[in-house]
Parts: C-alpha cells; sequence; structure tokens
C-alpha cells in the first residue's frame, strides 16, 4: 500500500523528534534536518497532488483502521492544492529564513526549528484530515507552536501579544471543539464524510444549526475575521522574521481552507445557503472587514504592521467571496487562498530581507532602498502590484472572479468593497514605493548622496525570485488552475 | 415556570456547562490580572470537558467492557445492547483535550512568568502604561 499522504504529515514530525536530539550532537544539524524533512513532505505533496489529478480523491487510512471507526486522510483537489502550497512555503521559508533566525535567536535555533516543523505538521494535518476532532488537535499543534515562536520575538512585546493570542486562540478552539460536539450528539460519527451522509436528514435541526453556527464561530476567531482580529496584528509584527514569514501567509489561509472545507463538505453548499439564511449577513461582514482592514493599514507607520492589517482585509475577500453562494465567488475566493499565500509570502520576504540589513523596518527606515537593495525592491513591487490586483500578476485574476461572483449575486457592496481596497492598497504601497524611491537618505555618510548597494544574502533573494515566478506563473495560469482543481473540485 | 424549571432540571448538564463557560469567559474578559485570566481560560476549557463527558453518559449503564466468559464462546452467545453500556468515545476525545489544555496552560504560564521578569507586575493596566513608556 501507498503511504504518500501518511509521509507528507509525518516527515516533519519526525523530524522534529529529530532536530531536537541532534541540537545536542551539534547545533546546525537541526536546521539540515528540518531542511529535509520539510523537503521530504514536499516531494510527497506533489506526488498526492499528480495521484489526486489522475485517480481521483485518495483516502488513507491511518494504521487501517476503516471510517468511520478509524480516522483518515482524505486528500482531494481542493487539499492536495494546499498540501503543496504549504510544504512548499514551509521548505522555501527554512533556506530564505536560515541568516534571519541566526541573526535573532541565535541561542535558541534548535528550538526554533523544532517548533518550526510541528507548526508545519499542524498545518498540513489540519489540511489532510477528514476527521472532525483531530481537525481540532492538530488546529491546536498550530497555535501552541506558534504561541512559542511568537514568544521569541520583540523582547518587550512578544511575550505580552503571545499571551492575548492565547487568549483568544483558546475561545476560537474551544468554540470549535464545542461544535464538534454538538454534532457528535446529532449524527454519532466524527468522520468528516459519514457526518455529511447522516446531516443530509436532519437539516432542520436546531442542534445541527448550533453546531454549525460554533465551528464557523470559532475557525472565524481563528483567522482573523474582523472583528475578531484583534490579536493578529501585534502577534505577527512582533515575531521573529523567520515565523512572520511563515505564519502570515499560511495561518489564516488554512483557516479559510477549513471553513470552505466545513461548508462545502461537511455541512454542505444546500444546507448553509438554502436551509440558513445567514449568507447575506456574513458577506457584510466580508465587507466590513476589507474595507476595516484596508483602513486601519493606511494609518500605521511601520511596514510590518500595515502587511499585517492587509491580511486581515484579504480575510474579508476569501469569507465574502465564500459565500456569495454562486460558484464564480467560490472559486474565487479558493483562488485566492492560493494567491494570497503567494502574495503574502513575497511580501514578507522582502520584508524580511529589509528587517535583516536594516534592523527595522518603521517608513523612516525605508529610505533609499531602491538603490540599496534593487532585487528585494523588486519583489515587493511585484508582490504589492499583486496585491493592488495588476495584471498578469495572480492577484488579479482572484479578484476578478470575486467581482464578477459579486455581480452574480447582486452583492454590490462586495464588489464596490472589493474595488476600493484595492485604490487603498494602491495607496498604501505607492506611499512605501515613494518612501523607498524618492524620500533623501537622512543619515547617509556618503556626501555624494548615492547609496551603496547592500543586498541581502543569495540565500534570501533566490526564494523571493521564485515567489515572483509563481506569482506571475499562477497569475498567467489561473484558467488552467480553475479548469483542472477548483471546479472538478466544485462540482 | 414550572414548564421551564423542568426543562433546567432534565438538561441541567447543559446548562451547568454553559454557567461554568460564562464564568470562565467573564474571567477572561474582565479581569485585570494576567493569572486570572489564566484561571479563566482553564475553567473555560474545563467546561468544555465536561460537557462532553456528560454526553457520553447514559442512566442505568455500565463500563464499556464486555461482561461474560473472556475468551470462550459465552460472550458470544450473550445478546450486547448499545443501552447497557456508556460510549466510551466521548471519554477518550477528552484525554486529547485535556491534554491541549494542560499544554496550552504550560505555555501560557511560561510567559506569564517571562512578562513578570521583564516587568514585575501582570496588572494589565499597569503594563499598558509600562509598555506606552517605551
Amino acid at each position: 500500500m501507498n503511504h504518500m499522504p501518511a509521509i507528507i504529515v509525518l516527515a516533519p514530525l519526525l523530524g522534529a523528534f529529530f532536530s531536537g536530539l541532534a541540537a545536542w550532537i551539534q547545533k546546525p544539524l537541526s536546521y539540515y534536518i528540518a531542511l529535509v524533512s520539510t523537503a521530504v513532505s514536499s516531494v510527497a505533496a506533489v506526488g498526492v497532488l499528480k495521484q489526486v489529478l489522475t485517480a481521483g480523491t485518495w483516502q488513507y487510512r491511518m494504521a487501517g483502521w476503516a471510517p468511520p471507526i478509524g480516522i483518515e486522510l482524505r486528500v482531494d483537489l481542493l487539499n492536495a492544492m494546499v498540501l503543496v502550497l504549504i510544504s512548499a512555503i514551509a521548505f522555501m521559508n527554512l533556506v530564505a529564513s536560515v541568516r534571519s533566525v541566526d541573526q535573532e535567536i541565535p541561542d535558541r535555533s534548535p528550538s526554533f526549528y523544532v517548533m518550526y516543523q510541528l507548526f508545519v505538521v499542524g498545518l498540513l494535518g489540519v489540511t489532510a484530515t477528514g476527521d472532525l476532532f483531530n481537525l481540532y488537535v492538530l488546529i491546536e499543534i498550530t497555535s501552541l507552536t506558534s504561541y512559542t515562536m511568537i514568544a521569541l520575538g520583540d523582547i518587550d512585546r512578544a511575550h505580552l501579544a503571545a499571551l492575548n493570542y492565547i487568549f483568544i486562540g483558546v475561545i476560537g478552539a474551544s468554540f470549535y471543539l464545542l461544535g464538534v460536539g454538538y454534532l457528535y450528539i446529532t449524527t454519532g460519527s466524527l468522520n468528516m464524510a459519514d457526518v455529511a451522509v447522516i446531516l443530509k436528514g436532519i437539516h432542520g435541526s436546531t442542534a445541527v444549526l448550533t453546531a454549525f453556527v460554533l465551528c464557523i464561530l470559532g475557525v472565524w476567531i481563528k483567522m482573523a475575521l474582523f472583528p475578531l482580529h484583534v490579536w493578529l496584528p501585534n502577534a505577527y509584527s512582533f515575531a521573529p522574521v523567520g515565523f512572520a514569514r511563515v505564519v502570515a501567509p499560511l495561518m489564516t489561509k488554512v483557516m479559510v481552507y477549513v471553513m470552505i472545507r466545513l461548508m462545502v463538505t461537511v455541512f454542505g453548499l444546500d444546507y448553509v445557503f438554502n436551509t440558513l439564511h445567514l449568507a447575506e449577513i456574513v458577506v457584510w461582514m466580508g465587507v466590513i472587514a476589507i474595507l476595516a482592514g484596508a483602513f486601519m493599514a493606511l494609518f500605521q507607520t511601520d511596514l510590518k504592521k500595515m502587511l499585517a492589517y492587509i491580511i486581515v482585509c484579504e480575510i474579508g475577500y476569501m469569507v465574502g467571496g465564500a459565500w456569495l453562494g454562486n460558484t464564480l465567488g467560490m472559486t474565487g475566493a479558493i483562488l485566492h487562498i492560493l494567491n494570497d499565500a503567494l502574495m503574502t509570502f513575497a511580501l514578507f520576504l522582502a520584508l524580511g530581507n529589509i528587517i535583516y540589513l536594516r534592523k527595522q523596518a518603521a517608513f523612516p527606515n525605508l529610505q533609499g532602498l531602491f538603490a540599496a537593495m534593487p532585487w528585494t525592491m523588486a519583489g515587493l513591487v511585484l508582490a504589492g502590484l499583486s496585491i493592488i490586483g495588476v495584471p498578469p500578476t495572480c492577484g488579479f485574476f482572484s479578484k476578478w472572479y470575486l467581482v464578477l461572483g459579486a455581480f452574480e449575486a447582486g452583492a454590490y457592496h462586495f464588489a464596490a468593497a472589493l474595488i476600493i481596497s484595492s485604490l487603498v492598497c494602491a495607496v498604501l504601497f505607492f506611499k512605501v514605493f515613494e518612501i523607498c524611491f524618492f524620500e533623501p537618505v537622512t543619515d547617509t555618510h556618503d556626501h555624494h548622496g548615492t547609496v551603496p548597494i547592500t543586498e541581502a544574502p543569495v540565500s534570501m533573494l533566490v526564494p523571493l525570485g521564485l515567489v515572483s515566478v509563481a506569482i506571475v506563473g499562477a497569475g498567467v495560469y489561473a484558467g488552467t488552475i480553475v479548469n483542472t482543481l477548483i471546479l472538478p473540485f466544485l462540482h | 415556570m414550572s414548564e421551564l424549571l423542568a426543562l433546567i432540571v432534565a438538561k441541567y448538564n447543559f446548562w451547568l456547562y454553559i454557567i461554568l463557560m460564562m464564568i470562565g469567559l467573564y474571567a477572561m474578559i474582565a479581569k485585570n490580572n494576567l493569572m486570572k485570566k489564566l484561571v479563566g481560560m482553564n475553567i473555560f476549557q474545563t467546561a468544555i470537558i465536561l460537557f462532553y463527558v456528560s454526553i457520553g453518559y447514559k442512566h442505568g449503564a455500565t463500563l464499556p467492557i464486555i461482561q461474560g466468559d473472556p475468551g470462550g464462546h459465552g460472550a458470544h452467545d450473550a445478546v450486547i445492547h448499545a443501552a447497557d453500556y456508556i460510549n466510551p468515545v466521548p471519554h477518550v476525545l477528552m484525554l486529547t483535550a485535556i491534554v491541549v489544555s494542560v499544554a496550552t496552560f504550560g505555555v501560557a504560564m511560561a510567559l506569564c512568568v517571562r512578562v513578570y521578569r521583564r516587568y514585575q507586575t501582570l496588572e494589565e493596566d499597569e503594563l499598558r502604561i509600562r509598555l506606552s513608556e517605551k
């Protein structure tokens, strides 16, 4: 029997164990083990994606126990795509961030790599699993490891940011757990596919409604949808760069994936849109999240904080799109999981390069960056254009689907919010570019006014270059991605 | 009034867990001291554990160990009624959830220690003043 789906999740888990042991022998060993384990996991994820494309959904029974008693890993087109995304970003970030980690947390780098791999285990497991309770445990693994890594960041504020994240994160996970409890009372099963079949007969039940509301609320807290977002900006901006780079593109996107999985697979779109009448309210919440995130980003004077608020804004796109109630909107939301992960990763890679050389990313520190770090800035400009939604970058295409979906559903306010936020993002990024390009360098010692090139090391630039290529590639091949991965999944 | 009371008494386990959960939530939101917030968080998680444990219980049922002659053929002959045995699954799930909550509590306490070492206080208002000074 082929064990590839299990290998995706188990490789980083074993890697974490051996990284911890290897640090006793020699410190750098833990980094290399992490590199190998995430690479193995990426290769396995690509293998699974290939298999799923040809042979359809892959149901892998953990330890041979048949569902609904055993735990099942269930990989279909949607999570095969997300698995490849997670493992590839985790691997590339390790390559890019080794120097940042050495600079920021030199004494604790082995523990960082152990936690990093466990974090990746959590994300991959959440994506691959077909079991509701298993999902809860893996969400908590992801969250616990992120608390510890955030606390390794900024010495003054990171601990408090991590504590606040714990308080809110625990409430989110507990709500989800409670929802699973109600589902278990009504169906007597925890396997997603099994629960879905049983739920078809009892759509009117209030217990099912309670379960749905609790689960979705829990996931919203974890993904930082607007009024529940307060933990995110601090947690992400005070975290060490090596971790911020992986948590920012992946954590919220994986939670959006969980929401879509619950809506499509467990409760069924028929239940969500025809039995419940929540869709309109949720689209409005998406609208508010988009506008609030964009406007709060306007008032930031630190690039790190500004990007964190852009994440809050992007969450609104995906939640609103998924709740529009038509195929176009859902396609846009799923495509945006992929695109937003790539764009945010590129932005944070560029941000990390800047912080590596300038220590801080407050706006006054950005002067003269175009001259000093041309390659990093090229990456930042491309990712920024993608966030704004300029074709042919990938950001344009998911926005296009979302706007089309909004028109089809008659949700003109959502389309308006998308366009307004694009304008605000344009203002935001051109403000940054203006500071980097035009503002004179105030503290230069060079009297000729020229800035010497001090570019980030190659190991940090290559991943940025690859992601930039991926951003354009995902844009150019957006049609292929939609036709081969997303539409077959939705039908 | 008596109907409401009957409803409360019949489903008392749900009322209890909701009351406990709200106590925990109140402490997490309203308390000023980080340690008290942590205690609130623990009460909140324990409430959900109690909820799960109570839904596995059945009146007049016993532990889910099959009675009868172990290894012999007697156990197969006797008819086994599911109603005679408590549902073990929610209890087993809670073993995992307890581990998760203990781990969360441990991480949170470690962070409290770090905060206290740096600022010599766990009161949130004082921490806010100290942070705004920086």
